[in-house]
């Protein structure tokens, strides 16, 4: 298993929703020097609202053992009201009221732990609005 | 650049081999392609594969093998694309051929599944480990939600979506190297459990443990070797985002479309050239998504066309005769490597019940992740 530093560096992102808006106009809350479209290395940094919309979703039933306790569940793509993409789990709902173009709010989560004696890691989910 | 051709040919029985580890079953194919190619010596070598770390805890493949194949001193490396791992093996020892560096060079792909408990992990590394994996997306999760997004767009139903598994265990009936060489039926797919909604068990390829080779050469010294040579026409490999929710359209895989493009150029052939084609059918879905890229179909034609009969024996054109990945058995840095060994027996007639007539062009296409990497070889008999 990774140890703490991997997890803490990616803080701004899962806990703060921090994402970067190059001027090309791309966003991405991976963080990137370079923008994925364009050849625009200049950005600034956005807080994303945590809105958008699922473009696909899938519902999990076989999982990696760390998340094996939890099936089955609901991932989606989503796409955020400023244009970034990202995966995330869909929590709290009914798969029945899942649907492409459902909008979502991402809210802070635990997402895994690591063993017994092991670090909590949080990040981002969503939940159907 | 000098022309390049196969000579030989070796692999493992794919399936479940508890009685041999990873340099074994690397060694079993090695040792076939050269005896296959009746070389004793190799200039270079090349091991292609996913994770020998995390599923045999063996890394530093390249001096493994080259010890256990008896070629210590030669020069070799591991090459790694994911599942792409096979495809990339190939096109590392096509340039080292091809740039005059070396005569005689071993191409092999290898991977041991099954003796590791966590594989799903293990695959999932092979996506975007911060973005994705971290958030719990399974691979089969990822293909999943290409299909939902594809049966949205394209109203491919379930029914439809299954005949890609039936079509491929019915051609690895007559492949004796398959890890599952038995039919199945609607029932048999839509019955089997869910793994990611809407996929289904047999929707996906299965975990495997094999390995694969080939020996290439100059084309000129070819015809030394063997009568049969088998030339690399054209390669093409190509990236595209590492996590899926970066694909601009999830019903595309752009990668898939830019080696198939650069392939075809190289060769100077068009997708109606080809008569027949392995795809990387790592999940039903992506079997119809890479037959558009590759232009085979148009979009969003090739689901339906697969459940109208149109990619088997007496269609438009035979997709997977050896049985695809879920049939044959994906292990997933030999399954590149496999896929050109198909298309090496059926340009040489060797292919025996699954024989595809008058088979001219053979295409291979090899993808690692979500559509991350992929690396396609047409091939021609000479």
């Amino acid at each position: 298993m990774a140890i703490s530093p991997r997890y803490t560096r990616e803080i701004p992102h899962r806990y703060r929703l921090e994402a970067q808006k190059f001027e090309c106009g791309a966003v991405s809350l991976a963080t990137r020097y370079v923008c994925p479209d364009s050849d625009c290395k200049k950005s600034k940094k956005i807080t994303l609202k945590g809105t958008g919309k699922i473009l696909t979703y899938t519902i999990i039933h076989i999982a990696a053992d760390a998340f094996a306790k939890e099936t089955p569940y609901a991932v989606a793509v989503i796409e955020t009201d400023e244009g970034a993409r990202l995966t995330a789990q869909v929590v709290d709902c009914n798969f029945d009221d899942l649907k492409i173009g459902a909008r979502v709010e991402l809210v802070f989560r635990k997402i895994t732990e690591e063993g017994a004696s092991g670090i909590i890691n949080y990040g981002y989910k969503a939940v159907l609005v | 650049m000098r022309e390049v051709a196969i000579i030989g040919v070796g692999m493992t029985k794919f399936g479940e081999l508890w009685d041999q580890g990873i340099r074994d079953i690397y060694a079993e194919a090695a040792l076939k392609a050269m005896e296959n190619a009746g070389v004793e010596k190799i200039d270079s070598m090349y091991v292609g594969a996913m994770s020998g770390g995390l599923y045999a805890y063996q890394e530093h493949l390249s001096s493994v093998m080259a010890d256990y194949i008896g070629q210590k001193g030669v020069p070799s490396a591991r090459v790694e694309s994911a599942c792409a791992s096979g495809g990339t093996a190939i096109r590392a020892a096509f340039m080292e051929v091809a740039s005059g560096m070396s005569d005689i060079v071993l191409a092999g792909g290898v991977e041991k599944m099954w003796d590791v408990e966590d594989g799903t992990f293990v695959l999932a590394t092979a996506s975007d480990q911060e973005y994705e994996a971290y958030n719990g997306v399974t691979f089969p999760g990822l293909y999943a939600m290409m299909a939902r997004a594809y049966m949205d767009k394209y109203n491919l139903t379930r029914e439809e979506l299954a005949a890609i598994p039936i079509k491929n265990h019915k051609h690895a009936v007559n492949n004796p190297n398959a890890q599952y060489p038995f039919e199945l039926d609607l029932k048999g797919v839509l019955g089997s459990s869910m793994v990611a909604d809407p996929l289904t068990l047999m929707d996906c390829s299965p975990i495997t443990d094999g390995a694969a080779a080939v020996i290439l050469c100059p084309l000129d010294l070819a015809h030394k070797f063997t009568k049969h040579p088998v030339k690399i026409k054209g390669i093409g490999a190509a990236t595209g985002p590492i996590a899926l929710h970066n694909h601009v359209d999830m019903t595309k895989l752009d990668a898939v479309r830019i080696a198939g493009e650069r392939a075809y150029k190289m060769a100077k052939l068009k997708p109606l050239d080809i008569s027949f084609v392995e795809v990387h059918d790592c999940f039903s879905i992506a079997e119809i998504i890479v037959l558009e890229e590759l232009g085979f179909f148009k979009y969003g034609k090739a689901g339906k066309a697969i459940a109208n009969g149109e990619a088997t024996y007496g269609g438009k054109i035979v997709v997977n005769p050896s049985g695809g990945l879920k049939a044959k058995g994906h292990p997933v840095g030999a399954t590149g490597v496999a896929q050109v060994i198909e298309c090496y027996e059926q340009l040489t007639g060797k292919a025996g019940k699954r024989q595809v007539k008058n088979a001219n062009y053979g295409m291979a296409q090899n993808m690692g992740g979500s559509g991350g990497s992929c690396v396609v070889h047409i091939l021609e008999a000479v």
